[in-house]
């Protein structure tokens, strides 16, 4: 009788469907897995030590680039890690802009998961579809900070500043002639404001086009239909948050039980699951998609009929405006030292934890005083996650991994740090 | 009685014999317990109805070894002047034996929406830590991850290997004392045609001096003491 072994698999790090750099060491008998040993760290840059040498505004661009596709939503649980130490709360008007481009991320980064995910187990046109949507959204990150992905938007005691008038414009370029940038353009005529509006006017529609190709498609429920069950216990034993945490039927949300901000003002439902499995986590995704956009426009009715301060006036913390500068010379001492040295913040600690798209996103923080953190440590959703990897696809088939790797919306930002 | 005396009251009543030390500050409740009480306090503020902490959120190693030290004296410049030096990794003051290394436990109950921070401070170096894997098993790799990062041993871990930094890594970056550049540096060698690992040639430099200014805490009312002069 021939001898049968286990055969030892590697799967990634540079593979299209894990996701960034995972790497997973799976132990398979035929075409099933018996233990699966992912390797993370390959990300890893440091960015918690790298905050502790520099003051503290200047690591709010390193939280952009923890989870990379929910950009402002790191940032402003670092803010506001931050402004609970200091004791501040920023304007009503920068907690509504926050609110509003939180959920704007939210749209962002599951649109990012949908395409990925259907694409990862063979829906090749969500891709497109939800891209198309994504670069709207990207530019109105660009309207607001420059930038299109880390926008360094959030600071400690508001936004860096208000919404513009004013949206940029494409133009005629040798890939889009000028009839296609002015199409482009008439959307964009407006105010960020009036282009938010409008986008989430369409964005539902967009939603259900995306329902009618993955929701009753046959292929899509045989792939992901009663994969990865999860039990709600056994989900807050591993430290799930987030939609993996209501897939499972618990109904857990930052934002309507620990509120923080605006969002008690504000009226949206939470979807919660049934089975667990991956089909009830993409449900879950797919109405949070439909909430965020409710949330986004009572935020732009809000805004439009609110103006007001979008950063705190207080000189030892926020920096003064140009124009002062120009002739005050308190001012200039205040805008030197900001930038410069940046500002102390007492000793203490605190954890600030915000719903992030993927789960529970919270900063622990340390401070002795100092214009540095002490120790920053960032809690990641996607760490908790993955570290269930082993238990979640025991038992099932090696294409079930990738529809797992998914389904967990893995960011290698956040988890290696 | 507001949600935090409510927690303040049960834990007091219920685990009050085991807590070293209670911290009531912005919001939070911080409770240090000896690291010998670590499995059953978990176990019970787990278990126990009232308190039902049915989830780690976090676990995180800090290191206190320069905790309150600057790099600059700002009390005394005003009159003498400021000295541009800067010196680096210059430990001045020790903290006292056993309070280098805290662990810090982040607890969140679903049932009566409370949160909880515990702090255990482990003994002798290496730090050794019972595990908590046995009451919540999310616990496995933030527990891998303060091992690595900072050389903290889990008694009863089932699986305490390296996670975040390389294959063949030496040392835990983390630490205070292990500088914010590393030891080693890989890059290519085109006479040996492969990739080495040499001693690191950047020198360690401080962009900001890190400071400490008590008058710049905001919103405090708190008067500024003259102790800190050097």
């Amino acid at each position: 009788m021939p001898e049968i072994r286990n055969l030892t698999l590697n799967f990634g790090p540079q593979h299209p469907a894990a996701h960034g750099v995972l790497r997973l060491v799976l132990e398979m008998d035929g075409e099933v897995i018996e233990r699966a040993d992912p390797h993370i760290g390959l990300l890893h840059r440091g960015t918690e030590k790298l905050a502790e040498s520099k003051p503290f505004n200047q690591s709010i661009g390193y939280m952009d680039r923890l989870d990379y596709v929910s950009m402002m939503c790191n940032e402003h649980a670092y803010v506001l890690a931050i402004e609970k130490l200091l004791g501040v709360k920023a304007p009503v008007r920068a907690q509504y802009i926050r609110v509003m481009f939180d959920e704007i991320t939210r749209i962002l980064n599951h649109l990012m998961w949908l395409g990925a995910h259907g694409l990862d187990i063979g829906a090749m046109t969500m891709f497109l579809y939800c891209f198309r949507e994504r670069e709207d959204l990207m530019d109105c990150y660009e309207a607001v900070s420059g930038t299109r992905m880390h926008a360094t938007y959030y600071r400690p005691g508001g936004v860096y500043r208000d919404l513009p008038k004013h949206m940029p414009q494409y133009q005629a370029s040798k890939w889009r002639n000028e009839k296609e940038a002015g199409a482009l353009n008439e959307s964009r005529s407006g105010s960020l404001l009036d282009f938010i509006a409008d986008f989430v006017s369409r964005f539902p529609a967009c939603v259900d086009e995306y329902e009618t190709l993955l929701t009753d498609n046959r292929i899509w429920k045989q792939r992901t239909v009663d994969i990865g069950i999860v039990t709600p216990e056994r989900a807050l034993e591993l430290g799930f948050t987030g939609p993996m945490l209501r897939g499972s039927g618990v109904a857990w949300d930052l934002r309507k039980k620990q509120p923080y901000e605006v969002y008690p003002e504000l009226d949206f439902d939470i979807p919660v699951g049934v089975t667990g499995d991956c089909y009830d986590r993409y449900l879950v995704r797919v109405e949070e998609l439909r909430q965020s956009a409710r949330i986004i426009s009572q935020c732009v009715d809000w805004l439009r009929a609110n103006p007001g301060p979008v950063m705190l006036d207080d000189r030892k913390l926020t920096p003064p405006n140009r124009a002062d500068m120009k002739g005050d010379m308190e001012s200039l001492i205040h805008h030197f030292k900001l930038f410069t040295e940046g500002y102390c913040v007492p000793p203490g600690e605190v954890y600030a934890a915000v719903e992030h798209p993927k789960g529970e996103f919270g900063i622990y923080l340390v401070s002795d005083g100092a214009n540095k953190p002490y120790r920053l440590k960032a809690r990641a959703s996607g760490f908790a996650h993955l570290s269930a990897m082993n238990e979640m696809v025991e038992g099932h088939m090696l294409s079930d991994v990738v529809a797992m790797i998914g389904t967990m919306d893995v960011v290698f930002g956040e988890i290696d740090r | 009685m507001s949600k935090l005396e409510v927690l303040n009251a049960a834990l007091q009543e219920l685990i009050g014999t085991h807590i070293v030390r209670c911290d009531v500050a912005f919001d939070e409740i911080t409770i240090e317990i000896a690291p010998g009480d670590l499995v059953s306090v978990m176990t019970q503020l787990k278990e126990h109805p009232q308190l039902a902490f049915t989830q780690l959120s976090d676990l995180s190693g800090v290191d206190y070894l320069t905790y309150g030290q600057a790099d600059w004296q700002t009390q005394s410049a005003s009159t003498s002047g400021f000295s541009r030096g800067v010196s680096l990794g210059s430990v001045t003051a020790e903290p006292a034996p056993g309070r280098r290394f805290a662990i810090s436990y982040q607890l969140l109950s679903i049932t009566h929406n409370f949160r909880l921070r515990v702090k255990v401070y482990p003994e002798n170096e290496p730090p050794r830590l019972d595990s908590v894997v046995d009451v919540w098993v999310g616990a496995n790799w933030f527990e891998r991850e303060a091992f690595d990062l900072f050389g903290i041993l889990f008694d009863g871990h089932p699986d305490l290997r390296r996670i975040l930094t390389d294959y063949g890594f030496i040392g835990h970056p983390f630490r205070k004392d292990f500088p914010l550049e590393g030891y080693v540096e890989v890059r290519y060698d085109p006479s040996k045609g492969r990739v080495i690992n040499q001693p690191v040639t950047i020198e360690p430099r401080t962009l900001v001096p890190r400071v400490i200014r008590e008058e710049d805490w905001l919103h405090s009312s708190k008067p500024v003491s003259d102790s800190n002069d050097a």
